[in-house]
């Protein structure tokens, strides 16, 4: 997988993640003209579409749209369940997870995604492992806080 | 566990008594008694920047926090950094500059907290790249993060080496992560592996570091490393032919591996819809297709697997078909049994009535590409691919129409053309000329009989008629003259074409070329092959007339009804000029000289005395005048070949007037005398375009005797243009006959001072005489 991005029905970029090296000159060039031309694909199009020299799979979830960047070799299919597999992890983790958790949160986003994708190669097919492996970084992160903080705590659950 | 659900919640939790909150404020911290204004928590800043109700005002707010951040920066603030960066990465996300946190990257991830860490790496993957020398600077703490030993912080560390890291880090860090491919920790080991994968895209050469520990990683059991190991094999593979060979060993475990995957039973942790960790399947079959690719004995290896995992995979859902999918493009890739080969073939037949849109879209594309190696398995498949022509979606209908056109043959084609024929009239726009040209390929290739040729290229005229290729009138026009039995005919469907529409420019076309043509089969009534029609002079010069005033008529399309009531004014007339009463000659399909034969006959019937001559032996010839012609051409300049596109034919007759031109202000030059035989030269400059200049050569003969095989050729400087056209004729008569004109074209745009040479040939007094000239005292006014 080249990049994969999340962007809003109007356009607005969630979530960028690259796995080739682009100026960022290079790369706002890129999300512009790519969510450009996936917002405008119809509802009834297919998933698919070629793009430059790339092939692009995009899916709609609510107002999100997931969008990936691989190669000619890459299947497209499974990359939809990648897509897919990625939501459900969202999912589990934000318990039914919309777009304003990805917004608010969404440098969990990125660790989520960081612990089932590396290098843009799938890293780990257990849901289960993805979603322990966050959560002991939480925890890590966590005990990390000086302790001050901890004793200081009130609303927490 | 935190409530990841609230909003208003960052990594740190609000503190009582201080308002505004903060994190860990304690009593009297320095830090704390230095900030004036305690920083915004990031979700707050989300909320703030969210509900800007302007671009202006989005702007506003983010540029003040950046400032607060700069200043926080600035500071140093040690406890409060995560925070600051993270609010960065959000406004940079939103398309806000960030450059300056690249620095503050590099603290956290030098700092010990995780929280620290887990903010300074992701900054690192966004806000740092190999362009900057910044990025060099954490090789030493993703080195030391590597080996401490905390599992999540190695984690990081090889998550942000994979993505972002340069050919020198990769360089500087592989014997660490060499290193962590055998720890005991499988979340390390992937990871590592992974990592491993990123720094040979990076240095190949680190091949040789990575690919000994592959046979051991390949037994073990955790899908991740298996995952993980089977693409750094693949990797190495596509990168080494040593490697390949190397690997071809391991193909007996992979299917192995493939096959335990496929019999287990149903596994919770590793399995969507019922099919066993597709992913790891489909990389597998990945490597297999590799690894079987031009070698017998792997693909022997693998055939009955592959057929065990074509048959047996459930197709119910999107991951089934993603393994069947892998597994028809690695049967068709390797040596497979042919009884394999049609069975993915058909699998992809399958497809292609799934109601799944994305299944149907990469059968066409699969099948697209294999139409060619196994044309006759995909033929089978026909009339799914044609189905696919009514698909509303316009990326499957174009996938469908290549499709279709490739599997045109000779046994088909009626058929075929009858369902692609259809398809045109109510195809996309975007797909329209395509269809067209498609079509009129396959019909060239394929046609049963001319009839059925011309029938169908006036069909595609019709219907699509602006969306064909220049050539297709020449086509069309070369077909209908090359098959004689068909003039009749030809010529009674174009004009029953032409009386219910002229708006289709090239039917108007070659309408109008073949009743100038044929006008006398038109007229004549009977023809066997269609309804008798009775037309008479009248109509049919009421149409010609009609489409020559029409506004919906290019400038060649008036060229062309022009020109046929022109050959029918002298044809029907009866005229005893038998030359022109001759049918043109078939010319060698070439797009210029099927156009130049037009030309001519334009020119013939304006200066009414009509001689085909050919022109290749005077361009041969032409090389030798231009080699006389020194000054600033160096080199030959050829008369270009005549214009190709009818456009051009038309300007020429346009400018040129029907009569003898009006008096030209530029004066007539005489340029040429000798026992009789004149020569003049007489210049126009049309108005309206000034870079033109037109030269009407006429030869005169006032001696005793025949001036016979007349030839004249020119030649002019590089930076003008010449063109040359037909003369009228080859023979001047003696005692003031029939001179012979011909007419020149210069295009001179930049004004460049004109020279003309001249070579003349002819016979005069039984004599061959040739004489060679540069033309002096040429008027300033035909250049300037």
């Amino acid at each position: 997988m080249q990049f994969m991005l999340l962007f809003s029905r109007q356009g607005k970029l969630r979530l960028q993640k690259w796995y080739v090296p682009l100026s960022d000159k290079e790369k706002k060039k890129i999300t512009r003209e790519l969510v450009q031309t996936v917002l405008a694909r119809k509802p009834k199009m297919c998933s698919f579409l070629e793009w430059r020299d790339l092939k692009i799979v995009y899916k709609r979830y609510a107002s999100l749209y997931f969008c990936c960047a691989i190669e000619d070799q890459d299947n497209e299919l499974i990359t939809l369940e990648i897509i897919h597999r990625y939501v459900e992890l969202l999912d589990k983790y934000f318990g039914s997870v919309c777009e304003l958790d990805i917004i608010f949160n969404f440098e969990k986003a990125y660790f989520i995604l960081d612990e089932f994708l590396l290098g843009g190669e799938v890293q780990e097919t257990s849901k289960k492992n993805v979603l322990k492996a966050i959560e002991q970084a939480d925890l890590l992160q966590e005990d990390s806080k000086p302790r001050s903080t901890r004793l200081h705590s009130c609303v927490k659950s | 566990m935190l409530n990841r659900k609230g909003r208003r919640w960052g990594a740190d939790a609000c503190v009582v008594g201080f308002s505004g909150g903060g994190v860990g404020a304690e009593f009297g911290d320095p830090l704390r008694e230095r900030m004036v204004v305690p920083s915004l928590k990031l979700q707050d800043l989300i909320e703030e920047i969210r509900g800007a109700k302007t671009q202006a005002q989005e702007r506003e707010v983010i540029q003040k926090e950046c400032a607060h951040i700069r200043a926080s920066f600035r500071d140093g603030d040690p406890v409060h950094r995560h925070r600051q960066l993270a609010k960065l990465l959000y406004v940079h996300m939103l398309g806000y500059p960030a450059h300056f946190g690249q620095m503050e990257c590099l603290k956290l991830i030098a700092s010990s907290r995780f929280t620290d860490k887990r903010v300074g790496y992701l900054g690192a993957m966004l806000l740092l790249d190999e362009r900057h020398d910044a990025h060099l600077l954490i090789t030493n703490s993703i080195k030391n993060d590597l080996s401490q030993g905390i599992q999540p912080v190695q984690g990081l560390a090889l998550c942000t080496l994979s993505t972002m890291g340069s050919a020198e880090m990769c360089r500087d860090l592989a014997p660490e992560v060499e290193k962590l491919l055998l720890q005991p920790s499988p979340y390390v080991r992937k990871k590592a592996i992974l990592t491993a994968v990123h720094m040979i895209r990076k240095v190949p050469e680190l091949s040789s570091v990575f690919l000994p520990p592959c046979a051991q990683l390949l037994h073990e059991r955790h899908h991740g490393i298996l995952l993980g190991t089977i693409t750094l094999i693949t990797e190495l593979c596509e990168r080494s032919p040593a490697a390949l060979r190397h690997f071809r060993k391991v193909v007996p475990q992979l299917v192995h591996i493939l096959r335990t995957l496929v019999t287990m039973g149903y596994s919770t942790e590793h399995s969507i819809s019922g099919v066993s960790d597709p992913f790891l399947q489909v990389q597998i079959l990945r490597l297999l297709r590799i690894l079987g690719r031009n070698h017998e004995e792997s693909s022997e290896t693998m055939n009955d697997l592959l057929a065990q995992v074509a048959t047996n995979t459930d197709t119910s859902r999107n991951a089934g078909n993603a393994v069947l999918f892998e597994t028809v493009l690695t049967i068709m890739d390797i040596r497979s049994a042919a009884g394999l080969r049609v069975l993915a073939v058909n699998i992809l037949g399958r497809f292609l009535l799934n109601s799944d849109r994305n299944i149907r879209y990469v059968a066409l594309t699969s099948l697209l590409r294999l139409v060619q190696s196994d044309h006759s398995a995909v033929q089978r498949h026909r009339p799914t691919v044609v189905e696919c022509l009514r698909e509303t979606d316009a990326s499957l209908s174009r996938r469908a129409l290549e499709l279709s056109l490739a599997l045109v043959n000779s046994s088909n084609v009626r058929a075929m053309m009858q369902e692609l024929q259809a398809f045109l009239e109510s195809c996309p726009p975007d797909l329209r000329a395509d269809c067209a040209s498609g079509i009129l390929l396959a019909a060239e290739r394929f046609a049963p009989t001319k009839r059925w040729h011309i029938d169908t290229i006036l069909h595609v005229l019709t219907t699509a008629g602006t969306h064909v290729r220049d050539d297709a009138v020449a086509n069309l026009t070369q077909l209908i003259g090359g098959a004689q039995e068909l003039h009749a005919y030809s010529v009674r469907r174009l004009y029953n074409a032409l009386a219910e529409d002229i708006s289709q420019q090239p039917l108007v076309q070659v309408a109008a070329w073949c009743i100038g043509e044929y006008g006398d089969l038109l007229l004549a009534g009977n023809c066997e092959e269609i309804e008798p029609l009775q037309v008479d002079e009248e109509e049919v010069l009421a149409l010609l007339e009609k489409v020559l005033q029409s506004h919906m008529s290019l400038p060649a399309t008036r060229g062309y009804a022009l020109t046929a009531l022109m050959k029918l004014s002298t044809r029907l007339c009866g005229d005893n000029k038998a030359a022109i009463l001759e049918k043109m000659p078939l010319v060698e399909r070439d797009g210029p000289q099927a156009d130049e034969e037009a030309k001519e006959s334009k020119e013939a019937a304006q200066l009414s005395e009509a001689a085909p001559v050919p022109t290749e032996p005077q361009a041969s010839q032409l090389l030798d005048l231009l080699d006389l012609l020194d000054g600033a051409s160096g080199d030959v300049q050829h008369p270009p070949p005549l214009d190709p596109s009818p456009g051009g034919a038309l300007i020429h007759l346009l400018d040129l007037p029907c009569v003898p031109p009006p008096p030209a202000p530029i004066p007539d030059l005489k340029v040429f005398e000798r026992e009789g035989v004149q020569l003049n030269l007489s210049f126009i400059r049309p108005p309206e375009n000034p870079a033109l200049l037109l030269i009407t050569v006429t030869a005169t003969n006032f001696s005793e005797g025949d001036v016979t095989h007349f030839i004249c050729q020119a030649a002019v400087p590089k930076s003008l243009q010449l063109q040359l056209q037909a003369p009228s004729g080859n023979t001047v008569p003696a005692r003031g006959g029939l001179p012979i004109t011909q007419l020149f074209r210069i295009l001179n745009p930049n004004k460049a001072p004109l020279r003309l040479k001249l070579r003349l040939t002819y016979d005069h007094f039984h004599q061959s005489v040739q004489e060679i000239f540069e033309v002096n005292n040429l008027p300033v006014e035909s250049w300037q």
